[in-house]
């Protein structure tokens, strides 16, 4: 029993750093109908950013430190952000009237480039994060370890998607996005403008992948320009999991998926942990299509 | 369009041409001119770098050495040396290239087991001895009677960290965590366990991982569920920094040991204060007192400016034992060169008494280290 609690919150914290970049697929995808495959290189340069900050952020204030913490998670975020809106201004807004395929092969393209260019310029050997906060493990709670960094992990991805959701249902542009996400040419038919919209959203879910990418290297410290691949392979399985459009279905998928993952990794059949997603994927892509929390989607031809 | 077969088969003549004239110039230009050719393969750029500088620069001063001595049979010592960029195909060539065009006598080469694996037949096929100085994988040597190496093989090692964990950590129970996509990391957990349950212990916990993974919460979960005295870890530097860090957080303060793949800086670099009192078996170490093993570290920081680690002092050991081989042959003669180096016995190398055995293994002592205040610290010898 105590194992299987142990295993509980090790899924849990490991599930909501997918379920954060499951989001960005998920925003993505609801507006412009394509998936991003350079998202999960998005959460590796939000990783890496932060590594550069550290040491600046340090200068001015104490670290390890909370505030150190959230000053370098701040700044990679915007840094980030304003990746994303960069890649879509330059590699997808010219491709928009042409094909959904042209758009997703471009984003296999800056995927690479990301990757590769990463490996470039940081060099493809792991590198140590730095401590950004102070970390403890509270240990013996009924024979339960949790570590310090754990519980920000699960905080701060909670306040991020408390954040989100306010973001989306209760300001102008969140309900722009979704009247975007509805109807695109009804939307801007209503005066509503689709380039910022869809720029305000790329930013958005480049910057929770870059929370993600800070999260990831505060649980797991050695980063390298390959290190989004897996993981955002896996929030794409979310993504879809939980019915891909859709965002607390992202954020469910990711815990889902997480859990699953660390439950099947604690196992002796630990050789299989990375194949779950997309066993997971093939089931509920054959069972229900449309995701656990999607609706049904009719094709109008 | 008509030009590249034409060029397809020009290039293939030449190739064959020099295949096939490999045996008369290695002799020629090797043993009738005033030098001694000694050819080397070495990963100097790409993913196993820092591996491959350390082992030439080894080999380098080796060659320094000798020639201040005098040469060898009268001779001076030149090293030819190859990049082959840690890439698979690249050993080969550059095998075929300093066997044929550069004529050397023997080769010298590599550290990736994988690599050495490549070059070994062309060795083999040309009857030039070759020395690997670092590939511990027992398959190397396994191509052929012209192929040696300096180092121990991983059955060596698997038994000196059991007899280790027994005797003085005095382990009682042991879990493994094992990385599957490593042939390095298989075989050393498949000789780890054997000899540990022959000395009485019992492996209560196996668990796997890819290399590559972050994430080893659930894998040690499950080990600390199995409750074991200590955790073997036959793994490269990255993962095992990462894992000491997890282990420690959850709550996992058991000592944590493995084998040579933890020998990089990067390793403490990764793991940090986790790693405190943690041990792994490795060729060799700066610490040693013996009077030749200081010789050389003072040697090596005069020339380098840096402290000699087991790669090295494993590189220095290949050339030497091949000129001590050389010495008592009375000649560069491939196959009377490698009658020598098969009956080596008791060589006083850096990294121990070296005593190449039937199957052209070096029989030799393995070190092993603790690392303490982020610092790697001798611990003891353990002979064969």
């Amino acid at each position: 029993m105590t194992e299987f609690l142990q295993q509980l919150i090790n899924g849990l914290a490991f599930g909501s750093i997918l379920a954060l970049i499951a989001l960005g697929y998920t925003m993505v995808y609801g507006i412009l109908r394509f998936i991003n495959f350079a998202h999960g290189d998005v959460f590796m340069i939000g990783a890496f950013a932060g590594f550069y900050l550290a040491p600046r952020v340090a200068a001015l204030v104490p670290m390890p430190s909370i505030l150190g913490g959230l000053i370098v998670m701040a700044g990679s975020m915007a840094i980030c952000a304003i990746l994303g809106i960069l890649i879509e201004r330059i590699a997808y807004r010219p491709l928009r009237r042409g094909t959904k395929l042209a758009v997703l092969i471009t984003s296999i393209g800056v995927s690479l480039f990301l990757e590769y260019a990463g490996q470039k310029f940081f060099g493809a050997a792991p590198r140590r994060f730095p401590a950004l906060i102070p970390s403890y493990s509270i240990e013996n709670i009924g024979g339960l370890s949790v570590s310090s960094n754990q519980i920000i992990v699960l905080g701060v991805t909670l306040a991020l998607l408390i954040v989100l959701r306010f973001i989306v249902q209760k300001t102008k542009i969140g309900t722009a996005m979704r009247a975007l996400s509805f109807n695109p040419e009804a939307a801007s038919l209503m005066g509503i403008n689709t380039d910022v919209v869809i720029s305000f959203t790329f930013g958005l879910g480049s910057a929770l992948a870059a929370a993600g990418g800070i999260l990831f290297a505060i649980l797991y410290p050695a980063i390298d320009p390959l290190m989004g691949i897996m993981p955002g392979l896996k929030a794409f399985c979310a993504a879809v999991l939980g019915g891909i459009g859709n965002l607390p279905g992202a954020a469910l998928g990711g815990v889902i998926i997480g859990t699953v993952e660390i439950f099947v990794a604690g196992s002796k059949y630990s050789t299989y942990r990375d194949a779950i997603a997309f066993a997971i994927l093939i089931l509920i892509l054959l069972v229900k299509p449309s995701g656990l929390l999607g609706k049904k989607d009719i094709e109008k031809v | 369009m008509n030009v590249r077969p034409a060029q397809f088969l020009a290039a293939l003549a030449v190739s064959l041409s020099l295949v096939g004239c490999n045996k008369s110039p290695s002799s020629a230009a090797g043993g009738g001119s005033d030098v001694i050719k000694v050819g080397e393969y070495a990963s100097l750029t790409g993913k196993e770098a820092a591996f491959g500088q350390s082992s030439h620069e080894g080999t380098a001063l080796a060659v320094d050495d000798l020639n201040a001595a005098g040469g060898v049979l009268g001779k001076k010592i030149q090293l030819i040396t190859e990049d082959d960029q840690s890439q698979a195909g690249q050993p080969a060539t550059d095998v075929r290239k300093l066997i044929s065009d550069d004529g050397v006598v023997a080769v010298l080469g590599e550290v990736a087991s994988s690599r050495s694996l490549e070059a070994a037949p062309i060795c083999q096929e040309n009857h030039i001895p070759m020395i690997s100085p670092s590939s511990t994988n027992p398959r190397v040597t396994e191509v052929g009677d012209y192929i040696f190496r300096v180092c121990f093989i991983d059955p060596f090692q698997g038994t000196v960290m059991a007899n280790f964990a027994t005797k003085t950590l005095k382990l009682k129970t042991a879990a493994v965590l094992t990385d599957v996509t490593s042939d390095y990391s298989m075989g050393l957990a498949k000789f780890f366990k054997e000899s540990f349950t022959a000395d009485g212990g019992k492996i209560v916990a196996e668990q796997t991982y890819s290399g590559g993974d972050k994430d080893f919460s659930a894998q040690l979960t499950a080990i600390k569920a199995a409750n074991p005295d200590g955790i073997f870890i036959p793994g490269y530097y990255t993962e095992v920094g990462l894992i000491a860090i997890q282990a420690r957080q959850l709550g996992i303060n058991l000592p944590l040991f493995g084998g040579d793949g933890w020998e990089s800086s990067s390793l403490v670099s990764i793991g940090g204060a986790a790693l405190e009192g943690t041990y792994f078996s490795t060729h060799f170490t700066p610490e040693d007192t013996n009077a030749v093993v200081q010789a050389f570290v003072k040697k090596f920081q005069a020339k380098y400016n840096q402290t000699p680690d087991a790669m090295a002092a494993l590189g220095y050991d290949s050339l030497m034992i091949l000129a001590d081989a050389m010495k008592r042959a009375g000649t560069t003669d491939g196959d009377k060169v490698r009658d020598a180096l098969a009956a080596t016995k008791d060589f006083p190398g850096i990294t121990g008494n070296i005593t190449i055995d039937a199957e052209r293994n070096a029989s030799k002592p393995a070190v092993i280290l603790e690392i303490k205040n982020g610092k790697y610290h001798y611990l003891q010898t353990i002979a064969p």
